[in-house]
């Protein structure tokens, strides 16, 4: 096994998904089988490579410090699942 | 009867043989009849592609008629539309309607085209048989026992069962050309950039790349004149001069040099297919076109290499569906935390959980260079492969899919099974390359896809070939029966 169901626990909190305690096995059964097939990849000596980030191997561009957007504040929060006085809410945080 | 092609559809506008309003009620009712069965779409915007018909009718009497002016469209359920449910195929955006327009479906609307509605696909745009879709599969409407491909599936289906005349995809690992081969359409993967991303819902920011799917080559060529060109919003985007692709469509073909990569005709290669794209070979040679064996000696780790990539990439993309901003929300979270972790249980399926569960890992401290640079490396080395032969070939011609469309349910169990579907189109898209997917033949009544891959931005030469091919065969005129 590459990967062991207390990773997997790691894993989830990082990625922030909850996950069932009877869906470890199998997301974890899932995840060895992903990751054996992509451990093909070892097989080949990159030392001398350098990484490919973008295909066009383009560099982000800059543009001018200007402001370009109106605000749209309103449109956005309409769509969100809570707010309140133009603030997202969320369950409190400090005690 | 609905004619067959945009060009012939535009024909009729001009004439006045019919009106857009005729074609979208034509179109709609069409969507009325077999949508159930084959669940092409989503969402159709009844009310507002009416009303968008008759606006293009006005248009056109004051001879203010755009590219596609009348023309009735579908829009891959990822394109963000205003006012329009967008849910990319998930239950995370079940309820979501964008504050905004994506780049791609704005240049429809303003080149005249009537959006009929927004198209099923694989959740966020991962999946190879639209079997991952939280509106259920869609169905191939060659056989509706089979998948139609994915992830742009819904589109797939809908232009080959006629349903529209044209629809939009996108394409990350082969999901334009997958779909197109499985459903017997012609669809183009630009080269990366060659089309705004903006308001495309992001998979893997640095594959992302929209494209058109149609009927024939010729309206694909058109399709791109509307999509193409740089867009000052999308920081990825191509500042390349954008040609008029179909100007070079019947330019002849003698002297085309076409490269057959050995490692696309081995042993992952149906026999029957093998038969129809020798077929292909020999229009191309009777055309003038000359072909030899060229060697892409990396294809085998491609495969390995995109399923790093692409989960890192989405790990992070996905990551802003929060459940605070917009978005599924799970009930009565107990703190911040909770709300998160089951918000994202909740909304993403479990196709998607994986991709996020393996593209964290990847990321991760300890495994980043055994697993993410390395497939960075490997995706070099994949790019040069293509450098090397473009330096004396102007296309690539091989097969777009190892088998005709499988059956519903078949390789559900074994995600390995299903990633390896896409061998054959996942290294143009490490490379960034344009290629296109257009049918060839036949096998046991469902078609057989080739697919033609150029040099960057050389979308022209593709449409070329792909429209001298048509010319010289009907496999593009067959329709399945409804």
């Amino acid at each position: 096994m590459t990967i062991q169901s207390d990773e997997l626990v790691k894993i989830a909190y990082l990625a922030k998904l909850q996950i069932d305690a009877d869906n470890t096995a199998r997301l974890t059964r899932d995840l060895d089988q992903i990751l054996n097939f992509v451990d093909q990849m070892k097989s080949v000596d990159t030392t001398q490579v350098e990484p490919l980030s973008n295909p066009l191997e383009m560099t982000q561009r800059l543009r001018k410090d200007e402001v370009t957007e109106i605000n749209q504040r309103d449109a956005f929060q309409n769509i969100a699942p809570a707010t309140e006085a133009g603030l997202y809410l969320v369950p409190k945080v400090i005690e | 009867m609905l004619p067959e092609s945009i060009s012939e559809l535009l024909k009729g506008l001009e004439s006045k043989t019919f009106s857009s309003e005729e074609i979208t009620r034509a179109y709609l009712d069409k969507i009325k009849q077999h949508n159930d069965t084959l669940n092409c779409f989503i969402t159709v915007t009844e009310e507002q592609a009416l009303a968008a018909a008759k606006a293009s009718d006005q248009r056109r009497s004051e001879g203010k008629a755009g590219l596609i002016e009348g023309i009735p469209v579908a829009h891959k359920d990822l394109f963000c539309s205003t006012g329009v449910k967008t849910t990319c195929g998930s239950r995370m955006l079940e309820n979501f309607i964008p504050p905004y327009e994506s780049t791609v479906t704005g240049k429809f609307a303003e080149a005249g085209a009537v959006s009929l509605g927004k198209t099923n696909m694989d959740e966020f745009a991962m999946g190879s048989s639209n079997e991952n879709s939280y509106y259920g599969p869609v169905k191939n409407p060659w056989n509706i026992e089979c998948v139609p491909g994915g992830s742009s599936g819904g589109s797939a289906a809908a232009v080959a069962a006629g349903l529209c005349a044209a629809a939009t995809g996108t394409d990350t690992g082969g999901s334009i050309r997958q779909p197109a081969a499985f459903c017997g359409i012609t669809g183009l993967k630009p080269t990366y950039g060659r089309v705004s991303r903006l308001g495309m819902i992001a998979f893997a920011s640095s594959l992302d790349q929209g494209g058109p799917m149609a009927r024939t080559a010729e309206d694909t060529a058109l399709l791109l004149n509307v999509m193409a060109g740089h867009d000052p919003k999308d920081s990825t985007s191509s500042t390349q001069a954008v040609e008029d692709y179909t100007a070079s469509l019947n330019q002849d073909l003698s002297g085309t040099r076409i490269g057959l990569p050995k490692e696309y005709f081995s042993g992952n290669l149906d026999a029957d297919m093998g038969k129809a794209l020798e077929a292909a070979i020999k229009v191309y040679e009777s055309l003038g076109a000359s072909v030899e064996e060229i060697s892409l000696p990396h294809t085998e780790l491609s495969v390995p290499a995109y399923y790093v990539i692409a989960p890192a990439e989405a790990s992070a993309n996905l990551s802003r569906f929060d459940g605070v901003r917009y978005g599924h929300r799970c009930d009565s979270p107990k703190d911040l935390e909770d709300l998160y972790r089951r918000s994202r249980a909740e909304g993403f399926g479990a196709e998607v959980q994986r991709r996020i569960l393996v593209g964290t890992y990847a990321l991760s401290a300890g495994y980043f260079d055994a697993y993410y640079r390395q497939a960075q490396k490997i995706r070099r080395l994949i790019k040069e492969d293509f450098v090397r032969a473009f330096d004396h070939i102007d296309a690539i011609l091989c097969p777009t899919t190892p088998s005709t469309a499988f059956k519903i349910g078949s390789k559900t169990d074994d995600p390995v099974q299903m990633y390896l579907e896409d061998i054959f189109t996942i290294p143009t898209s490490l490379a960034g390359l344009p290629a296109m997917a257009l049918p060839c033949g036949e096998k046991g009544g469902m078609p057989v896809g080739m697919q033609l891959i150029g040099n960057y931005f050389n979308e022209s030469k593709l449409l070329n070939m792909a429209h001298k091919f048509q010319l010289e065969t009907d496999w593009h005129l067959r329709r399945p029966e409804l």
